[in-house]
């Protein structure tokens, strides 16, 4: 074949593939259908949030550094005891372990630097790295991110910032390349440890009602969970299968615990910038509940991180 | 052989077609993240491509005693985007269409609830031959209060 043939044939190629891209985005155009059928109109938005199926669904789990956050405010201690080991990076091999893990290290890691754990957070920081690069997830923590993690050690916002990013490029890179299933798998590690440190800080913290009132708020979040793993195991993964097999035993636990609310009525501020939602809320729960809660939470994620 | 692998090219450029989009909403979020400051984005990436008259969902969890900001964010050439605040019954407790479609709400809550925020593309009303498409994200961040109160 001649060089002109072949320029000819990439020719071709190229109007093959731009023809179809013109195809492509053209039935990505016409698929809004109501429930009859015919193409979406809009009339009332009151009626269109009913008439319409939302063509995307997202569940959002409390991200690690907001967990975090949300026990600092509860009045939690930092205790480094309770933070999954450096030295069992080395030991995850499956994706399932790497991707649990890589949640577990975030969270220990966002949970570090509200405590201004400088050089711990840098550690935590490099073993996520470590379980992002094993998983594939490129550029999601690059050395780059490592050093201005280092460069803005006596910085919290921009810690928590750096922290948020890293979390953003996982997920948006797992979801950007069809790999869903391990982004949740990430974000139930991340929620798993989340609770453990919570469940495990009651255990020592003195004055402990405004972390127990914390730990059943999860319960809300929970169902999220839940959604999130059943929406990605629609798609059998025997990884997530397993997971929500113990997910769904921490639920029969935060199922005895009751959660009353009175309806939500939005307040606006003087300035009306910041709306106030005013609800009242009723938690009606056992102390042996929390207790088989802890245990329960505790077995969980010895078995995720060993 | 040649035929083999042109066709092999031509399957692995079609197949990245679909998300092309997709990857371009993720530098659009990271850009989108700029409306959410001086809160603290929760690093929990939303995002995806619309068309006028699609919607899209996002269920999430909202703690007591934090300052939250909802930012959705479309591209430039993207019509206006309503975005409403529902709580679990679906009763609308802010709509961004009484405040001429602002792209964030700031709000507390007094006790933690599961909210869900409900996102429609708005129809251009001018009959055009193309229909407008493009990135759409929601953005959550919160406020580090402890620093404010510092600073």
């Amino acid at each position: 074949m001649s060089i002109q043939q072949l320029n000819f044939r990439n020719i071709q190629i190229a109007l093959f593939i731009g023809l179809a891209a013109i195809f492509f985005s053209c039935t990505n155009e016409n698929n809004v259908l109501n429930d009859d059928g015919k193409q979406g109109e809009t009339e009332d938005l009151e009626t269109d949030f009913k008439v319409f199926k939302a063509k995307q669904i997202f569940f959002a789990l409390p991200s690690p550094i907001e967990t975090a956050m949300i026990l600092k405010k509860a009045g939690a201690q930092y205790n480094e005891d309770f933070l999954n080991k450096l030295d069992n990076v080395n030991k995850y091999t499956t994706s399932k372990q790497m991707a649990l893990n890589l949640g577990v290290y975030s969270a220990d890691l966002s949970y570090a630097s509200l405590y201004d754990q400088n050089q711990t957070s840098i550690k935590y920081m490099a073993a996520s790295k470590k379980l992002a690069d094993k998983l594939g997830i490129l550029s999601a923590i690059d050395q780059s991110i490592i050093n201005r993690l280092e460069n803005n050690v006596n910085n919290r916002d921009s810690i928590m910032d750096i922290i948020s990013e890293t979390f953003m490029n996982s997920n948006s890179y797992l979801k950007d390349n069809q790999r869903t299933q391990i982004a949740a798998i990430i974000l139930a590690g991340g929620w798993i440890e989340g609770l453990y440190l919570s469940t495990q800080l009651v255990k020592t913290t003195k004055n402990n009602k405004d972390l127990i009132t914390r730990i059943i708020d999860q319960k809300l979040s929970l169902t999220t969970l839940i959604n999130m793993l059943e929406n990605e195991n629609k798609v059998p993964n025997e990884d997530i299968t397993s997971i929500l097999k113990d997910i769904n035993e921490i639920k029969l636990i935060f199922d005895q615990v009751k959660v009353n609310s009175s309806n939500i009525e939005p307040v606006g501020s003087k300035d009306d910038k910041v709306t106030k939602l005013s609800v009242k809320t009723e938690m009606i729960y056992k102390k042996e509940d929390i207790d088989r809660l802890i245990v329960k939470v505790e077995n969980f994620r010895t078995s995720v991180i060993k | 052989m040649k035929k083999y692998f042109q066709f092999l090219l031509i399957l692995s450029a079609l197949s990245v077609i679909p998300f092309w989009g997709n990857a371009q909403c993720k530098n659009f979020a990271k850009k989108a993240k700029i409306d959410l400051l001086p809160f603290i984005h929760d690093g929990i990436y939303n995002a995806t491509v619309l068309s006028e008259g699609e919607t899209a969902e996002l269920y999430k969890t909202f703690y007591s005693g934090q300052q939250y900001r909802i930012a959705v964010v479309a591209e430039e050439t993207m019509p206006k985007v309503e975005f409403k605040v529902m709580d679990s019954k679906r009763k609308v407790l802010y709509s961004n269409k009484e405040k001429g479609f602002a792209k964030t709400w700031d709000f507390t809550l007094e006790s933690s609830q599961q909210l869900i925020i409900a996102i429609q593309v708005q129809t251009v009303e001018t009959l055009i031959d193309e229909i407008a498409k493009g990135c759409v994200t929601v953005l959550v961040g919160f406020m580090n209060e402890e620093d404010k109160i510092q600073k």
